[in-house]
């Protein structure tokens, strides 16, 4: 009886998270636009999605964004986790404390304060501001990845390269950074769904004509949301699904090999 | 060209994306429009319509936060309880959500709560009347408790799964009830999984303005809201940033509540 308490109650849980999820998933097929009736099973709002230029564009937005944001964090972020690895705890402890500031700060300050900052020195609101917003935030995400690989892999590897004659550029790439790639692999991920995911922050930063995904999508929330939104929505979980399934694939192989 | 030369871009981009501008927030908080030093943005807060924005918002996370709680550590609990459950597979299908973008987890309550929405439309169906669920508080604490319960989920299911079996079975033999284990081992043990949980919760709850928006009708003042209003609609940028001060207080508040509680950094990972 208890055991059965346990798992109604799992499931409760799982269908609070999933059903509005599914629901939109469900309305992106229904052929007419309202919310209430089924009028068919159609797949035309998928190619209205596709035609849409304001969609395409937002999505295009959205994923540059985030591929530049990601990867120069990702490089910014394991460069500063492997010089603090070797600082004095002192400036060690002062700059992990800084690190945490932008996490913990409320989006909403991040995003305004940025957008002052801008204005304040003459920088145009634009793609640009957008990007450099990102970049600012996801850092943090990188160094919270990276850090724990780099103070696991405590440098011996690295010596008994030195030893063996490597150069410090050589040991480096062949010694250090395959220990620490998981690390950047998920601190890349964080970087990117961080970006992704967004909204206050490129709603201050972005001035009027850069577009992403979700300032489209609140844009929308004033006119009325089309149901190529919803085709959208599906699109998006579909591939969040697939990409972290791959990912937690790659990443249980790769603990399984390295146990072996 | 030492090591720790590598930390310069990471020093450079600190000081530039997040102190100067909050150096920036300070200076707008503190000046009035023709530039003279002023308290008045900061005590703003004590003005009638502002002081209730913030209430609300106090309350509304408040709530959600523990509505969070209550919901993420029975779950905790049962998913350490079974082997399959402690996978990290098991954990992924409640985090999964969180990965999906904010505002359509957002919209998709609106789709359910609206008068002509899911919800009504099924009542209607039934030959029930229809309620009047969007633009209510009860939408936004839904709203705030749906977006956020992965982030609650996640830190407490980690630091419970860490959690030695051999100190359960120790609390056991040494004669502790069910009741006694879970209020003097698991509870204080995962106490820093809590303090992370309620921090990533409450601080995103609290400054929220998308979720009042969109669930809320705009009717709904949050003081998010209020803060996103006077820097877009209203161009009172000082008293805005006078505000987001206040507001910074709070956060304040719950880092050094983490500081204290989670000395190692635990929750976070």
């Amino acid at each position: 009886m208890k055991k059965f308490g346990r798992i109604l109650y799992l499931v409760l849980i799982v269908i609070f998270l999933y059903a509005p999820i599914l629901t939109l998933m469900v309305l992106s097929f229904n052929n007419g636009k309202s919310m209430g009736k089924w009028t068919g099973f159609s797949t035309h709002w998928y190619i209205e999605m596709l035609q849409d230029e304001t969609i395409m564009e937002a999505l295009y937005n959205t994923l540059i964004i985030a591929l530049i944001a990601a990867v120069v964090s990702t490089v910014i972020g394991t460069a500063a986790c492997l010089a603090i690895q070797v600082m004095r705890s002192r400036s060690r402890n002062v700059l992990m404390a800084l690190n945490n500031i932008p996490m913990l700060n409320a989006d909403i300050v991040t995003g305004l304060s940025l957008m002052l900052t801008f204005i304040a020195f003459g920088i145009s609101l634009s793609f640009g501001t957008v990007i450099l917003s990102h970049i600012t935030f996801c850092i943090p995400y990188v160094i919270l990845s990276v850090m724990p690989k780099v103070r696991q892999t405590t440098g011996v590897h690295y010596e008994a390269a030195l030893d063996l004659g490597a150069t410090p550029l050589y040991a480096f790439w062949k010694v250090t950074l395959p220990d620490i790639f998981p690390g950047i692999v998920s601190g890349f991920l964080m970087a990117f769904t961080m970006s992704v995911d967004d909204f206050i922050v490129t709603h201050f930063t972005r001035g009027a004509g850069v577009n992403t995904l979700s300032t489209m999508i609140y844009g929308m929330v004033k006119i009325g949301i089309r149901p190529t939104v919803y085709a959208l929505s599906t699109v998006v979980f579909v591939t969040v699904l697939i990409v972290l399934i791959i990912s937690n694939i790659i990443s249980a192989r790769a603990e399984a090999a390295k146990n072996v | 060209m030492n090591r720790k030369h590598l930390s310069v871009p990471y020093i450079v981009w600190i000081i530039c994306g997040t102190l100067i501008p909050l150096g920036m927030m300070f200076f707008y908080g503190f000046t009035a429009k023709d530039g003279s030093f002023t308290f008045d943005n900061i005590l703003a807060i004590g003005l009638p319509g502002h002081a209730k924005a913030l209430w609300q918002s106090l309350e509304l996370s408040f709530i959600s936060t523990v509505i969070c709680f209550v919901l993420a550590y029975p779950l905790g609990l049962i998913l350490r309880s079974s082997r399959l459950g402690r996978k990290s597979f098991t954990l992924f299908v409640f985090i999964l959500p969180m990965w999906m973008n904010f505002l359509l987890r957002t919209m998709a309550w609106q789709v359910l709560l609206e008068k002509g929405g899911v919800i009504n439309s099924m009542l209607v169906n039934l030959g029930l009347n229809r309620l009047r669920l969007i633009n209510t508080k009860g939408a936004i604490v839904m709203g705030m408790v749906y977006d956020f319960l992965p982030f609650m989920v996640m830190p407490i299911c980690n630091t419970l799964n860490k959690i030695d079996d051999s100190l359960i079975e120790a609390a056991r033999d040494l004669g502790a009830g069910s009741r006694q284990v879970l209020f003097h081992v698991l509870l204080p043990l995962s106490v820093p999984g809590i303090v992370s949980g309620i921090t990533m919760v409450f601080v995103p709850a609290l400054t929220t303005f998308v979720i009042s928006n969109m669930l809320g009708g705009g009717k709904i003042l949050l003081i998010g809201n209020v803060i996103e209003q006077e820097f877009t609609v209203a161009d009172n940028w000082h008293l805005g940033a006078g505000l987001s001060l206040v507001m910074m207080i709070f956060i304040l508040i719950s880092m050094a509540f983490i500081a204290k509680f989670d000395k190692n950094g635990e929750g976070l990972t």
